[in-house]
């Protein structure tokens, strides 16, 4: 481990716990602009972070430590999460202690603790979000799982950065199984980050929701780890989607200057996404609770049909 | 699809800005309003709306303060599902019997700091219905209000205006 | 074998009959103090739970040595009983040793009075079952392999009726003796065919006999049927879900967490040690037996409305993907790719090992709930974290592991699972390589409808509000039952926390069965979990764990230094509708309801709706298993007939009789003149 690496991964730390809000706000202007609305500022994550921070937090008598801690838990899930992902750089030292099995591991662990914190105090819409909860990561936990597996058949490796410095450093061809994942990542995405078709995150009905359901007792300082964690997932999986299919200029070992150059890069990068995402949002509707399951498991299965292609082709 | 997209980018930006006015845009603020909590929340506002016993006018005003004209979005005021993500109460309606239960658990779940607002005169001190077997009247005989603003119902203009003096942005 | 009267020469093995003895004698002790529940529950289980602490320590010691081999004067005149002491036994008596130390000092806690059975008997039935397991592992010939596999099967029966006053426990102990008998049937023919006409039916001449391929794929089949029915493989798993509940707890958490490996190490033993040549669909059939019978037991797990069915087929779950890991070494052992081959059995040995101490876990603690509230069923629990924390806690700790998630074992064991299937696309046959990832998927698949199980099950059970008003009554777990969960839960975390010095336990075991080992290239990574090349793959879950645990210890300390930490308790929100009840949270059936709509086809449901103009409308599903009428009815009404068919032949009356034999006398005679 070098110093340079050492930097490096604290930098994609610092960098992802800064850049989620603005992603997330970056998300909001769009869905704005395109309904002809004029928008909040780039920066209101930010104070509505602030203001939730600075707020007196409030808790039913009944909640249980574990719905105080999990909060942290998940929040620190999404942020190990977001380190041994690569963001900025291929250098990171935390990078084989967590491969891309255990980045849906971590996703897991996250998702279940959301969902016992909602059982927790015993409210109707509590357990009904963590059951929803829990159908959308069975299906999507899997499919997640097949789109990394494509990758890694391909770069013959689950390390996440061996696989983006080995996808970098191909010529730019159109693997199908590639492809085939892609869409499947994107289904994927939408449904965990609780995004229009799966799940409208600015809905009041609660019988609705599926995430926001389960996070309806917190309040203050909680609510504001579990926000940011929401923001850090997203970014999260924006930076494994960019990882994955579109993995130039990420710096690598022993180069400064390119670790220079990736910051803009990435920039450049989620910017282009975070619009996707909101036209996705805009020109989608919210689906039926009963259709969910219908589409992410269209997600999956295209995901098993690239890892055949891949099979099959014998090339990616 | 691309017969939406560019009726979007024919249509443009179509948020009106918000005219300043010399009267008041709140009546009856009370002590917290006066003290400017509302200046703590750091231009970020999370409302949560509850209709106790209104007609809807006031609720059909208040939704339109979602769309594009009015958009009180660009000023950091979002509507939430749970008071307990809440810093501002919007209460319409003289509190019907029914609905005192409610709005009294709704009130009782919100964090400090918190402000309350009552809307339309049914909501300032009972309107046509007043206190009576059905209803509670004002608003006030129920939770501690911070201020008040009038109408039958208020345009969503007076609704912005209250609302972003309520937090000390004019 | 050395004299027993030194005991500084003796051997491992000697060290393990000792044990084994020792179990027997306590047992004798239990039935000499019949119905003195006290001494039996104080005295004399922490007595087998510190033998079975010698037994983990000897076979820690003993993984690691060469086999040693015993003949004891028992047995018939021409086959004495031959005992054998190898890694592959070594590995089964750590799991044995360090399971039943948990369970039996929890077991100590649990006795109370007038439960059916004495407790003086169920302390003998007790420890000749765990004295016969750990002589089932060490056995070397068929004969005392049969015994001591029909004194383990005799002695769980009588434990799994130990309530034998109600009928349900009896009928389930019925199903269990019936499958029980009929895979020792398949285990004894599949012995007869391995000893190859020679007569002599010792293990060590089994290993030298050469079947042809025909022949070994029946002896195959044949233990895959025996042993799969002991273990609880597809088709023939209908008395798990039944017995597994009606015994009481910690043998429910001995036979979920010890029995069903033994039989496993039945399929090990036959297939990889005593069978020589192996032919490649072999693993593709146990592959597809495992795969099937996952999905089948994670499915109904889903479904379930009582606390120890759902981890029954959640046990089905976990022995059909240990089968599944079985079958992909099997299939690499036919290419003869022995690296890969140890690192598909490294990975089923890791979750045999994670998934008996965290279902054992599992199962003390539905145990403690059951003696402090008197329910099992789901819809009359809940909020019991409040009443018993002692029980929550490690609960929670095993519900993690079970639902296969980092930093816990059971993890690791899918982690080393999906890596060896991502190395398949090495196999010289390309029907295989495109059914490996579809395999790959469904693995995926399963283990996240464990998750989905295993949080209905915690979330039901202890989070929430009681559903009950008599729970607020529930008192915590006593001394004694909290030494054993904590002895559990200690090795759900090693088993997470230090993956090398497991794998390195697990290395002598597949050197033997496959040839080959991950711990040489364990050995040059330090701290990181590498199975094969650190540019391959890599993981380290003390790190991931110290990763997790300090952004937790930052995010507190900062927001308490930059902001403030004030906290007021209110009542709880839940939309301000005034009359709430209990009633309101989510029930064990609502959980399931989503898996229970996607699978139907899986399911035979019964229905019963309302109707518009009942005076007292009432709703009711039942959700059952179609293959015990598919499939068992079918078969048990064709015995019925057939019996009844030949019953025909006995009317009952002398000459009748009589005339039989002389028609019999006669053919006879006929058959020899000729």
């Amino acid at each position: 481990m070098s110093w340079l690496g050492a930097f490096s991964q604290l930098l994609a730390m610092l960098m992802a716990l800064l850049l989620a809000p603005l992603l997330t706000g970056w998300v909001n202007q769009w869905r704005a602009r395109l309904q002809n609305k004029s928008a909040p500022g780039l920066l209101q994550p930010y104070r509505m972070l602030h203001k939730l921070f600075n707020k007196e937090s409030v808790m039913a008598d009944r909640a249980s430590p574990l719905y105080r801690t999990a909060p942290y838990i998940i929040f620190s899930c999404m942020l190990l999460a977001c380190a041994i992902i690569p963001t900025l750089s291929t250098d990171l030292p935390l990078s084989p202690a967590a491969d891309a099995i255990a980045l849906v591991g971590l996703f897991a662990l996250a998702r279940v603790f959301i969902s016992l914190a909602a059982m927790d105090v015993g409210t109707a819409f509590g357990s009904l979000g963590a059951r929803r909860e829990m159908l959308v990561g069975f299906l999507a936990e899997p499919a997640l799982l097949m789109v990394l597996f494509c990758a890694s058949m391909i770069t013959r490796s689950t390390s996440l950065t061996a696989i983006v410095e080995n996808l970098a450093h191909r010529e730019f061809a159109i693997y199908p199984s590639l492809l085939l994942a892609g869409v499947a990542f994107t289904m994927v995405s939408l449904a965990e980050n609780a995004r229009v078709p799966v799940d409208n995150p600015d809905t009041h009905l609660e019988l609705t929701m599926i995430h926001e359901a389960m996070i309806l007792e917190y309040s203050a300082r909680h609510l504001a780890l579990l926000e940011w964690a929401a923001s850090l997932k997203l970014f999260a999986y924006s930076c494994a989607g960019l990882a994955l299919f579109f993995p130039w200029g990420v710096a690598e070992a022993h180069s400064p200057l390119a670790l220079l150059l990736a910051l803009p890069v990435l920039l450049f990068k989620l910017a282009i996404g975070g619009f996707l995402l909101a036209l996705i949002e805009t020109l989608s509707a919210k689906m039926r609770v009963f259709r969910v399951p219908e589409f992410l498991g269209t997600a999956f299965l295209l995901a098993v049909l690239g890892l055949l292609v891949n099979v099959l082709l014998g090339v990616g | 699809m691309l017969r939406i997209l560019g009726k979007i980018q024919r249509i443009g930006i179509i948020t009106e800005p918000v005219p300043a006015r010399d009267e008041p845009a709140l009546s009856e603020v009370g002590a917290q309003l006066k003290a400017r909590i509302g200046e703590r929340f750091g231009g970020s506002l999370a409302i949560r709306e509850v209709d106790a016993g209104s007609c809807n006018g006031c609720e059909l005003e208040i939704q339109m303060l979602g769309n594009p004209y009015y958009s009180i979005e660009r000023f950091g005021v979002h509507f939430v599902a749970s008071p307990r993500f809440a810093d501002l109460l919007l209460v319409t309606g003289p509190v019907s019997r029914h609905m005192q239960a409610a709005l009294l658990g709704t009130y009782a779940a919100m964090p400090e700091p918190r402000l309350v607002i009552a809307v339309g005169h049914c909501g300032a001190d009972g309107g046509e219905f007043g206190t009576s077997y059905a209803s509670c009247g004002a608003v006030a005989n129920v939770i501690p209000v911070d201020a008040v603003i009038r109408g039958c119902p208020p345009t969503p203009l007076a609704l912005m205006r209250g609302i972003l003096e309520a937090i000390g942005q004019r | 074998m050395t004299p027993f009267l030194h005991p500084t020469t003796w051997v491992h093995l000697d060290w393990v009959l000792v044990v084994v003895v020792a179990w027997l004698l306590i047992g004798v002790l239990g039935v000499a103090a019949l119905r003195r529940f006290r001494f039996v529950a104080v005295v004399l289980f922490p007595m087998g739970a510190f033998f079975s602490v010698l037994l983990l320590a000897v076979s820690l010691s003993a993984v690691f040595s060469a086999p040693e081999t015993a003949v004891l004067p028992l047995g018939l005149p021409q086959l004495p009983f031959h005992l054998r002491l190898d890694s592959l036994s070594a590995f089964f008596l750590v799991l044995i040793g360090g399971v039943s130390a948990g369970v039996s000092t929890f077991a100590a806690g649990y006795f109370r009075q007038g439960e059916g059975t004495p407790p003086g008997l169920i302390c003998l039935e007790y420890h000749v079952f765990l004295a016969s397991i750990a002589l089932v592992v060490m056995a070397d010939d068929a004969y005392l392999f049969m015994v001591v596999w029909e004194t383990m099967a005799l002695s769980s029966f009588f434990l799994v009726v130990a309530n034998h006053r109600i009928p349900e426990i009896r009928q389930a102990g019925y199903v269990y003796m019936l499958v029980a008998h009929i895979g020792a049937l398949g285990i004894l023919l599949c012995f007869g065919l391995l000893q190859a006409n020679t007569g002599d039916y010792t293990f060590a001449n089994m290993r030298q006999q050469h079947l042809t391929p025909f022949w070994g794929s029946v002896a195959f089949v044949l233990a895959v049927f025996g042993f799969g029915a002991k273990a609880g493989i597809l088709p023939l798993h209908a008395w798990l879900p039944e017995a597994h509940p009606a015994a009481p707890s910690p043998f429910s958490a001995l036979m979920s967490g010890v029995m069903l490996k033994i039989a496993l190490y039945g399929i090990l033993r036959v297939s990889f040690d005593l069978l020589q040549e192996h032919i490649w669909w072999w693993g593709v059939l146990l592959m597809g037996l495992g795969l099937v019978t996952a999905l089948f037991g994670v499915v109904f797990s889903t479904v379930q409305v009582e606390m120890k069915r759902l981890l029954a087929y959640s046990s089905i779950e976990n022995i059909g993907l240990i089968c599944t890991g079985f079958g992909l070494s099997l299939l690499f052992l036919a290419y003869d790719m022995k690296a890969l081959s140890a690192l598909a059995l490294t990975a089923a040995m890791y979750h045999m090992l994670a998934h008996a101490f965290f279902k054992s876990l599992l199962f003390c603690s539905t145990g403690a709930v059951m003696h402090a509230t008197g329910e099992r069923s789901l819809g009359k629990l809940g909020g019991l974290m409040r009443y018993m924390p002692w029980v929550a806690w490690p609960t929670l700790i095993g519900v993690l592991a079970c639902a296969g998630l980092p930093p816990f074992g059971g993890f690791i064991a899918e982690w080393l699972l999906l890596q060896s299937f991502l190395f398949t696309t090495g196999v010289p046959s390309s029907f295989l390589d495109m059914l490996v990832p579809v395999m790959a998927a469904l693995i995926a698949l399963i283990a996240a409808l464990s998750g989905y199980t295993m949080v209905k099950y915690f979330g039901v059970i202890f989070l929430g509000q009681p559903r009950e008003e008599n729970l607020a009554h529930a008192h915590d777990a006593g001394p004694w039952e909290r030494l054993g969960m904590v002895w559990l839960v200690l090795g759900c975390v090693i088993l997470g926390l230090m993956p090398s010095q497991v794998i390195a336990l697990i290395d002598p075991t597949t050197n033997l069965l496959a040839g080959a080992g991950l711990a040489h290239t364990l050995a040059d990574s330090g701290w990181l979990l590498v199975p094969v090349s650190i540019e391959r793959a890599s993981y380290a879950p003390a790190i991931f764990l110290l990763g997790v645990l300090a952004s937790m210890g930052l995010a507190f300390l900062l927001v308490r230094k930059l902001y403030h930490g004030r906290l007021r308790r209110v009542p709880p929100w839940d939309c301000g509708f005034p009359w709430q009840t209990v009633r309101m949270q989510d029930t064990a059936e609502g959980f399931g309801q989503p898996i229970r709509q996607i699978f139907e086809p899986f399911f035979r449901m019964k229905r019963q709706l309302p109707g518009a103009f009942d005076a007292q409308p009432s709703y009711k599903v039942t959700v059952e298993d179609p293959l015990w009428y598919a499939l068992y009815l079918p078969v048990a009404r064709l015995v019925e007939r057939v019996s009844r068919i030949v019953g025909l032949l006995q009317q009952g009356r002398i000459a009748v009789y009589l005339m039989y034999s002389f028609v019999t006398l006669i053919v006879v005679l006929l058959v020899v003149k000729r």
